[in-house]
């Protein structure tokens, strides 16, 4: 049964990365895809019907997490304080962006407001990253299965790394260039002309460094923690979630040159969820390894909740979502197409 | 400052203000649903035009609530992580369930309501406005849901380990508690909505423009505004009570500024509470009326704060008290105002009498001001339990949060949403000044 949750936690947390990531991604490129008013107009039309509902993901899975796993929730959360506020400031800053820019028309009140989205999109992708990097390489738990990490100490992963050490920084790199090819792909997906130009290229070009990010952080991980390769060397059937990320990655390349928007964003869908999905199939059971001793580590069975929550949750939640699947198809079916310039 | 009080002002404060924003769209999205509803049955434009202007001003509140939403949430992790350990199991259910069942709905037809009324049709656009309604709606419920097991926990049981383990969805579900804090929030709301809407339709009667729309706004904020404010006194206020009297008896002594047991305790009007000589300062009291009110006889004995141990009180009974005070005195004048609204209106005198819209637009801010009171009642009154009876708010926060952690981030949040107040005033002060008969542009980055 915590088996069952940790599945469906990691669904809705990959959801979330592949939806709210294209229009993270999208944001992050923003000031460089799109130049003039009209396009970035464009750009924001292009996840305005839909970026609220992606952001939902990441409560709905925020919650999942809280009533399935109440100790991993209340650690995690409360060991990752400060990082943790500045995404919310972020997650603020950025929508109050979106949805406040066409209330006034004026020379200086849209370029503010861009700056803002654009800014707070990159940093939301960056500390992203970090916290990956952090669940990936393991925190210093105590008996109590808590800790507290100060945002950087001095960049080294020995025991007294902060949140950022350069390994989190490598991983923040990575989730950058991740969804800023994600965004980018969406926009020449959902765009015309000169701006579906451009982000094609930006595609193209980031590829190259996302490429190389992905080399450098699966063969730092499994040196940085050992559990990633007893897991896959125990379960060898898992070595299908980095194929998948392969397999998206090298079609996203080809995808794009070919000029296949569809085909090119959901190879970075793929690619999404084929990493999220290695490191979770790696990391288990744990659910947030520590680095000093692993008998201290927070596992699926030591931080769900009592069997009889887990199983009362399954009969709401699989019609709730099945019914959330429906909206969802609805919301983006009646929004298929291109936007218009 | 000690890191407990930072943590507990840190949620006081981002609740405070997030609830600011709900409080108003959830009984808009009901008044807009109402307009809908006219506008169908009887094909009159002025109807579909005061619903066009009332969901912009929804949309820049709901975007609000959506913004400031997240962190709530969030809080409990960051800064309640022995309480989130310890309850999580419960009220992260209600939690998960508001996300799953109601910002799903919500998020996926807002925009369809916004920005689909050509395309959807008269029909398709008020389903849209009903499931942006119901979204909003199940969102109040599960949200009270969560706090009425604070309040009143039911559903659960204790495990060999001292922790706290679900043993009922339905107990959580329909927990006693909720079904009159439940009736009461919502009428809060849309109390809140009726006032809004009465007061922005004075303000044009009264500089004498828009006045077609005005009128409606008038209208239908006096006629909303008549039934939720008596809704709030009876029966869902009154239930309140009763569910107080019965359960957090010593939160009524406190609220009431009673500290001694009486048989035929009076009711306090006005009057300070001087917890060192544990009396009541300059009081004015109607005899009688405090026992009369809660159990129906005028010499009924009611319980004092003197019988209970000390450690039970609430811990800040001036505030519990003023709360409490502010919201029930704020109520009584919202039933006079909108009952002499409503008699004028009857009378077909209302748009006239310039007093009387005077009055219903400078309302515009008390019913914010109850909303707010009426949940410091709840939330103080609660104290010193985070979840009645089982934890005590000391033993919720996180452990290793210093209070200059705490702190910066308290700050951090003061000043984003000094900026977010700024923005939002400006924003509204515009839609109002534009008013309803602009033209419907394609302003939203939106389909």
């Amino acid at each position: 049964m915590e088996t069952i949750w940790f599945c469906l936690v990691a669904v809705m947390i990959a959801m979330y990365v592949v939806l709210d990531g294209f229009d993270l991604g999208a944001g992050a490129v923003h000031l460089f895809v799109a130049r003039t008013d009209a396009e970035r107009r464009a750009v924001l039309r292009s996840i305005g019907p839909v970026w609220d509902g992606n952001e939902v993901w990441l409560l709905a899975g925020g919650g999942t997490l809280y009533f399935a796993f109440p100790a991993l929730y209340a650690s995690s959360f409360s060991g990752f304080y400060l990082p943790l506020m500045v995404v919310l400031w972020l997650l603020i800053l950025r929508g109050i962006a979106i949805e406040f820019r066409e209330h006034v028309q004026s020379l200086v009140w849209q370029p503010l407001w861009d700056a803002v989205f654009s800014l707070a999109s990159a940093l939301l992708a960056i500390f992203f990253g970090a916290a990956l990097g952090n669940v990936v390489r393991g925190v210093p738990l105590d008996r109590a299965g808590t800790f507290f990490l100060p945002l950087w100490t001095d960049f080294t992963i020995g025991k007294d790394a902060g949140i950022l050490d350069w390994y989190t920084v490598l991983v923040a790199i990575a989730a950058l260039a991740t969804l800023v090819v994600h965004g980018a792909l969406w926009i020449a997906l959902k765009t015309e002309g000169d701006l579906a130009l451009r982000a094609r290229r930006t595609a193209a070009r980031a590829w190259w460094g996302l490429g190389a990010a992905v080399i450098a952080i699966t063969f730092v991980s499994f040196r940085i923690q050992p559990h990633l390769q007893a897991s896959f060397q125990a379960r060898p059937w898992g070595y299908v979630f980095p194929a998948l990320a392969l397999a998206g990655l090298v079609g996203v390349r080809l995808m794009n040159r070919r000029l296949r928007e569809l085909g090119a964003f959901l190879c970075s869908c793929l690619f999404i969820v084929g990493m999220l999905t290695s490191a979770a199939f790696g990391v288990y059971p744990y659910v947030l390894p520590s680095n000093s001793d692993p008998a201290l580590s927070l596992t699926v069975s030591n931080a769900a909740a009592p069997l009889y929550g887990l199983k009362i949750g399954l009969v709401w939640f699989i019609p709730g979502m099945l019914l959330a699947t429906a909206y969802f198809v609805y919301t983006y079916r009646s929004f298929s197409g291109k936007v218009r310039t | 400052m000690d890191a407990l009080t930072v943590h507990r002002l840190h949620f006081a404060f981002t609740v405070t203000f997030h609830y600011l924003f709900p409080q108003l769209t959830m009984g808009l999205a009901l008044l807009i649903l109402v307009l809908k509803t006219m506008a169908l049955r009887t094909g009159d434009d002025r109807y579909n035009r005061a619903a066009r202007f009332w969901a912009k001003i929804f949309a820049i509140n709901f975007a609000m609530g959506v913004v400031t939403g997240i962190p709530m949430e969030f809080q409990f992790g960051t800064n309640w992580a022995r309480f989130s350990k310890a309850a999580g199991g419960v009220i992260g259910q209600t939690l998960a369930m508001e996300g799953v069942f109601s910002f799903f709905l919500e998020s996926s037809f807002l925009g369809a309501f916004l920005f689909g009324e050509k395309r959807l049709g008269p029909k398709a656009h008020w389903v849209s406005a009903f499931l942006v309604f119901a979204g909003s709606w199940l969102s109040g419920f599960f949200i009270v849901a969560t706090d009425a097991w604070m309040q009143h926990p039911t559903g659960y049981r204790i495990g060999a380990h001292g922790e706290i383990l679900l043993s009922s969805l339905w107990g959580l579900l329909l927990n006693p508690w909720l079904l009159w804090q439940y009736l009461h929030n919502m009428s809060g709301s849309v109390v809140t909505a009726s006032f809004v809407m009465a007061s922005v339709g004075a303000f044009y009667l009264l500089t004498r423009r828009h006045e077609e729309s005005g009128r409606i706004f008038v209208r239908l904020g006096v006629i909303a505004g008549m039934v939720s404010t008596i809704l709030m006194a009876f029966p869902t206020g009154d239930g309140q009570v009763h569910n107080i009297v019965f359960h957090q008896p010593a939160t009524l002594a406190a609220m009431e500024g009673l500290f001694h047991t009486a048989q035929g305790a009076p009711l306090v009007i006005v009057g300070q509470p001087d917890l060192d000589k544990r009396r009541l300062d300059n009081p004015l009291t109607v005899p009688n009326a405090l026992s009369f009110l809660t159990y129906q006889r005028w010499k009924a004995e009611v319980k004092g704060l003197d019988a209970f141990p000390p450690d039970r009180w609430p811990d800040n009974i001036p505030l519990l008290y003023y709360g409490y005070h502010i919201m029930v005195g704020l109520g009584t004048i919202f039933i006079a105002v909108m009952a002499l609204a409503a008699l004028n209106l009857w009378r077909g005198a209302l748009y006239r009498s310039r007093p009387v819209l005077w009055l219903l637009m400078l309302m515009l801010p008390f019913p914010y001001i109850a909303n707010t009171a009426g949940w410091i009642t709840a939330e103080v009154g609660r104290q010193p339990w985070l979840v009645y009876g089982i934890i005590r708010t000391l033993d919720g926060s996180s452990p290793h949060i210093s209070a200059g952690n705490a702190l910066f981030t308290l700050i951090g949040f003061m000043g984003i949403y000094t900026i977010l107040a700024i923005l939002f005033l400006f924003l509204v002060y515009r839609e109002i000044e534009e008013g309803p008969e602009r033209p419907l542009e394609p302003l939203s980055p939106a389909i």
